[in-house]
């Protein structure tokens, strides 16, 4: 007698999934975030094996090779004092990340504090703050950063702060308006009828009902941090010599747009690739997040 | 309705005047003045007393309030001072550069939305597949790339397409010409800055296009007129993109705003004399008084861009209008 062959009789498990298939079916569903993903990791990784990717020393000037172009040697060229650029791009990662990751994570998250308190207190505190908000958000990005480094100086530390300050009101205000709403439901009634205090209630109640905002500003601050240094340090206002930075290798860029355009090509190409890396990133993150936004 | 525009400007004054005390305590909290600079910079002898004597004919030596009253007095009365570092009235500073930069922020909205539009409209219309998936990588590429560095590659650009096609290659001209004296001379320098930073704000617009109406799309009223045959572009470019409309024009107007003040990096690869390079300038010389004055000029553009776009909104919306 023969028993027709069911899932019950067949003593083989359902095939497991591993991390490829997770990751091809992710690449299907969303080939331009997973694209983004990708960008991220490699340059994570250009940030922290630096020192073996890396064919030269990004600090050594070599006058002899001033300037040459691209070649077996020097993949990408030299710049005026002889530096090799693919060098100096690979240590700048190390600058670009520190700086995007320090400035979103501690931007948004202070946005979040403040964003989540405002909306929970309400009354004066809100209106106050609100208040505050609207001053700072009247400031174009790169003028606010402009004063405030004028303030603290230059230095990848000063650049940091400058970049970080006016991240703090634009996450707040995002993350207060979807905070009010939070703020209505009877978990946060219930919370505070058994005593439990205010930091708690915002930190531990509030606060993961919000992420979705919160990582939408978080990740689209890092590819924006980044773009504020180069601009910064464009400028002379930011990262200074010698510290590899892409921003700061354009410096004068333009002046050598006709005799090497390597200079200016390459570090441009790599801050263009590692902020179209997070924002691709960014949007599947936010894809993701929002049900509306899910496609069938 | 009138009310309700009188409350909203209003509510504009604690803003402004936040703005006013806030850039007023950052630049008095940057270490040195503008006689330091003037006559201490690049580390030569300064006479002590020649310093004072600045700072007391400046002003810069009055307690604060006293600073602060004067400033605000000038800010209501209209009257902006005298720069510190070039004694021209800073009016007549911000008046021979506002031209320019207000030409470029209107060339680069316009070169916005020509762009903006019709991709985004595209992109929504054929959502997930090959062309959406190009026009977004178009436009998150805009995003990604520093405008200035843009512009280096246009240089760069120009230089070899006119060196390959002419014999000697050509740069847009530095010198400022205005639009009626001579209008070839005017675009042919302008019209660079105005697609270097067209396209990356273009970016922004794209996407709002498309998410709008990727909304709209999916309305009631859309499937109606699906089900009653019209054809798929009438519906699209007739039904759907009016109502797609009310978010773009709120960051187109925006978007403006911050042309007005925030190309400075842009006006820099250029060599544009306009307000960014003004800013720049005023800022690292401690200028207290024309910075001052430009960043209320660009504050109050953007407070006041930002009222004008919440009316038009109303006004587009009657669903607003009338709640």
């Amino acid at each position: 007698m023969t028993t027709p062959e069911i899932g019950i009789g067949s003593n083989e498990l359902p095939k497991k999934n591993n991390v490829w298939d997770h990751f091809v079916r992710m690449a299907k569903r969303q080939p331009l975030g997973t694209a983004g993903g990708l960008v991220v990791l490699l340059i994570a990784i250009m940030a922290v094996f630096a020192p073996w990717l890396a064919p030269y020393d990004p600090l050594e000037a070599n006058f002899i090779y001033m300037l040459t172009p691209p070649d077996s040697q020097f993949l990408m060229g030299t710049d005026s004092f002889g530096r090799d650029l693919f060098s100096r791009i690979i240590y700048g990662a190390r600058t670009a990340l520190l700086i995007g990751f320090t400035c979103a994570i501690v931007g948004s998250a202070t946005g979040l504090a403040l964003g989540v308190a405002s909306a929970y207190f309400g009354g004066y505190f809100d209106l106050i703050m609100q208040r505050v908000i609207d001053v700072f958000m009247a400031f174009p990005l790169i003028i606010m950063a402009l004063a405030i480094v004028s303030i603290f100086g230059t230095g990848i530390d000063k650049v940091m702060i400058a970049i970080t300050i006016p991240f703090i009101p634009r996450c707040a205000r995002v993350v207060r308006s979807s905070a009010l709403a939070v703020r209505e439901m009877p978990f946060v009634d219930a919370a505070r009828s058994i005593g439990y205090g205010h930091l708690r209630i915002i930190f531990r109640h509030i606060a993961p009902n919000v992420m979705a905002p919160f990582l939408i500003m978080l990740t689209a601050f890092m590819g924006e941090a980044i773009l504020l240094e180069a601009s910064l340090s464009y400028l002379g206002l930011g990262v200074q010599e010698p510290t590899p930075a892409w921003g700061l290798m354009l410096q004068g860029g333009e002046e050598f747009a006709e005799s090497a355009p390597w200079v200016p090509i390459f570090p441009g190409l790599a801050i263009t690739i590692a902020v179209f890396g997070f924002n691709l990133f960014g949007d599947a993150v936010r894809d993701a997040l929002d049900p509306r936004l899910r496609s069938q | 309705m009138y009310s309700y525009i009188v409350k909203r400007l209003l509510m504009l004054l604690p803003t402004l005047i936040g703005a006013a005390i806030l850039i007023f305590i950052l630049l008095r909290l940057v270490p040195g003045d503008v006689c330091d600079l003037k006559f201490g910079g690049e580390g030569s002898y300064a006479d002590p007393e020649q310093i004072r004597q600045c700072q007391d004919r400046l002003g810069i030596s009055n307690p604060f309030y006293i600073q602060f009253w004067d400033y605000m007095v000038g800010f209501f009365t209209l009257d902006l001072g005298v720069s510190m570092w070039t004694n021209q009235p800073v009016g007549y500073e911000i008046a021979i550069r506002f031209e320019l930069s207000l030409q470029v922020a209107i060339m680069a909205t316009l070169t916005s939305v020509v762009i903006a539009l019709p991709l985004g409209v595209i992109s929504a219309a054929k959502q997930n597949t090959m062309v959406d998936y190009v026009v977004r990588a178009f436009s998150i590429a805009g995003i990604a790339m520093p405008s200035f560095w843009l512009g280096i590659l246009i240089i760069l650009g120009l230089l070899i397409t006119t060196q390959a096609w002419f014999g000697r290659s050509w740069m847009p001209p530095i010198i400022y010409t205005p639009i009626w004296v001579d209008p070839v001379a005017n675009l042919s320098q302008l019209i660079w800055p105005a697609l270097a930073t067209g396209y990356r704000y273009s970016a922004v617009a794209t996407r709002m296009t498309r998410s709008a109406m990727l909304e709209v799309l999916r309305e009631d009223y859309v499937r109606t007129a699906r089900a009653k045959g019209l054809m798929e572009k009438v519906i699209v470019n007739k039904h759907a993109l009016k109502n797609a409309m009310l978010p773009v024009v709120t960051i187109i107007g925006i978007e403006f705003a911050f042309l007005m003040g925030g190309l400075v990096v842009t006006e820099q690869v250029f060599n544009l004399n306009g307000l960014g390079k003004l800013f720049v300038a005023a800022v690292s010389q401690s200028d207290y008084t024309l910075t001052q004055a430009l960043v209320m000029l660009v504050v109050t553009i953007f407070v006041l861009m930002n009222f004008l776009v919440d009316m038009l909104y109303a006004w587009l919306d009657p669903r607003i209008r009338y709640s």
